[in-house]
């Protein structure tokens, strides 16, 4: 059993948010979710986009996640990307509860818990310079909740 | 109308030393020594080529003294350039085509993933994404949807590995034999990947010529002919989150977990055949998982059959269907950028021209080759013959 924890390192080089993604690191700051709802078809989108990838209309608006979701895929790394990251850390891909997907990593619960339908809910950590969404199982049984 | 492809022929492959570390050489140096190599085994000089094609065509087109030549295609390789170069000969805009690869002096700093595993991207990197991790994410789904297992995956692991400790011209010469145990006894990467499950790193360079089949006749080796080919890419590598079940606008168009299966759909369909006449695969094999999905996706078994195809089924040890027979990805090299992505066709070419020193596979009339993965968003396809389509 190993515990799944935030990365706590400063060497941690993120890169810079553009000006399509700008309002998503605000809204993690905030400690809210954002996500792009295309205006048109109603799809959500994530990534952060400058045309809605299922009808290609540029008329998209900013919503607030309420940061709850399924755990749709995930993976354990023990061997990490650069020596900055301390392992082992959880990679997931997180169906959120708004209708998109996005990569994350699993915290606050052991390596052996991680599975797919897991339900999960965000929660934020500072990182570097940058305020990191991470997710956290919502009926947590044993393990730390980390706020930011 | 005939065969698109009727006058185009793959006329020589050719790989340089593979190594861990070629001391000395640069990613262009190594390609300009693939270059050489491969006019060399065709029986041609650079004033023979009138055509450069992929990673390095700008580069050695200055370098060899080429120029002015139809040059395309830089930046890109594998498949996709072998296509262009394919589709440049019979339109007539050039004859003999140079197509070269070469991976050096990249990954030097080990403490860290390769360079060619990890994209500086702001909702990627955060996470501490690499290719093992973004290729987890499909197997997962995959053991998720069918009850896919670890040791499946392995016994793919151990059957290409197998092929590359036999092979002296692979990195990992000597390093088996291995078993499925073996596999699942090293170290966990990117559970479900252990480190036997993933490619390896490597330094090496290789290239092609393609030319007219009426020229090719004339040179020194059989040629080699293009049955099929297709390409599907879902957009950026490592960008997005590779979800099986990402799919474009198209209703029919398979989910990216079957990304390959339409590019493979439309190379049989050029060639006229089905997965049951293909003679040997060359599989792309970046992950143990990606064959299983790969004979799925090729429609040479059912979604969810793949486990059973590469264990018990004709991918298995004492299988009729030879795998990735020169050690891959896993065992052979993996040079990073697009010099392994080539090597799965100059492997097919090989096969079917007799060359192979070792896992020759006898009288081979139809090799399939493959590259990339559902991880990486992509997965072409190209089926070579021994006869003139």
């Amino acid at each position: 059993m190993t515990a799944l924890e935030p990365q706590r390192s400063g060497e941690i080089r993120i890169p810079r948010a553009s000006p399509i993604s700008q309002p998503f690191w605000e809204g993690c700051d905030r400690g809210v979710l954002p996500y792009q709802r295309c205006d048109s078809c109603s799809k959500a989108n994530f990534n952060p986009v400058y045309i809605c990838r299922f009808c290609t209309s540029k008329s998209l608006s900013w919503h607030e996640s309420a940061g709850l979701g399924t755990i749709y895929s995930w993976t354990i790394a023990w061997r990490p990307q650069f020596p900055s990251f301390a392992t082992p850390y959880a990679p997931i891909i997180v169906d959120l509860d708004e209708g998109y997907q996005m990569i994350s990593n699993l915290v606050g619960c052991d390596t052996e818990e991680v599975h797919v339908g897991m339900r999960i809910s965000t929660c934020f950590h500072r990182v570097a310079d940058r305020t990191l969404p991470y997710f956290t199982p919502l009926e947590i049984s044993r393990g730390v909740m980390f706020g930011e | 109308m005939g065969h698109p492809y009727q006058n185009v022929a793959i006329a020589a492959g050719f790989n340089t030393k593979q190594a861990r570390v070629l001391e000395g050489h640069t990613s262009l140096s190594i390609a300009i020594e693939a270059a050489l190599g491969v006019m060399e085994s065709a029986g041609l000089t650079p004033a023979d080529v009138d055509g450069v094609f992929g990673e390095f065509a700008m580069d050695l087109t200055y370098s060899l003294g080429m120029g002015p030549v139809y040059a395309s295609s830089p930046g890109i390789g594998g498949i996709p350039a072998i296509l262009d170069a394919a589709n440049a000969i019979a339109a007539g805009h050039c004859k003999t085509v140079l197509l070269a690869g070469g991976g050096a002096g990249i990954y030097t700093d080990r403490s860290a993933v390769a360079p060619w595993t990890r994209v500086s991207h702001e909702f990627v990197l955060p996470f501490g994404m690499f290719t093992a991790l973004e290729f987890a994410f499909i197997a997962r789904r995959h053991m998720t949807m069918f009850g896919t297992t670890p040791e499946q995956m392995a016994q793919a692991a151990a059957t290409i590995r197998n092929n590359g400790h036999v092979n002296p011209e692979a990195v990992f010469y000597g390093r088996g034999p291995f078993t499925a145990a073996d596999i699942l006894s090293s170290r966990m990467v990117a559970d479900p990947f252990h480190l036997l499950d993933c490619s390896m790193t490597a330094e090496g360079g290789c290239a092609l010529v393609l030319t007219t089949a009426d020229r090719a006749a004339d040179l020194k080796l059989p040629p080699v002919y293009i049955h099929g080919g297709g390409v599907d890419h879902n957009g950026p590598s490592y960008q997005f989150p590779p979800s099986f079940d990402l799919r474009g606008a198209s209703p029919d168009s398979p989910p990216n977990g079957y990304v390959g299966r339409r590019a493979a759909m439309r190379s049989f369909a050029m060639a006229g055949v089905q997965p049951s006449d293909v003679d040997v695969c060359e599989l792309y094999d970046p992950f143990s998982f990606e064959i299983i999905r790969q004979v799925e996706a090729f429609g040479f078994c059912e979604p969810g059959e793949g486990g059973e195809f590469v264990t018990n089924g004709p991918m298995g040890p004492g299988g009729a269907l030879p795998l990735t027979t020169d050690g891959g990805l896993m065992s052979f090299s993996h040079g990073g950028g697009t010099v392994q992505l080539l090597q799965r066709v100059i492997r097919a070419t090989h096969q079917i021209q007799g060359l192979c020193q070792t896992t020759q596979v006898p009288n081979v009339d139809l090799a399939l080759c493959s590259n990339g993965g559902a991880g990486a968003l992509f997965n072409d396809v190209m089926i070579l013959g021994r006869t003139r389509p």
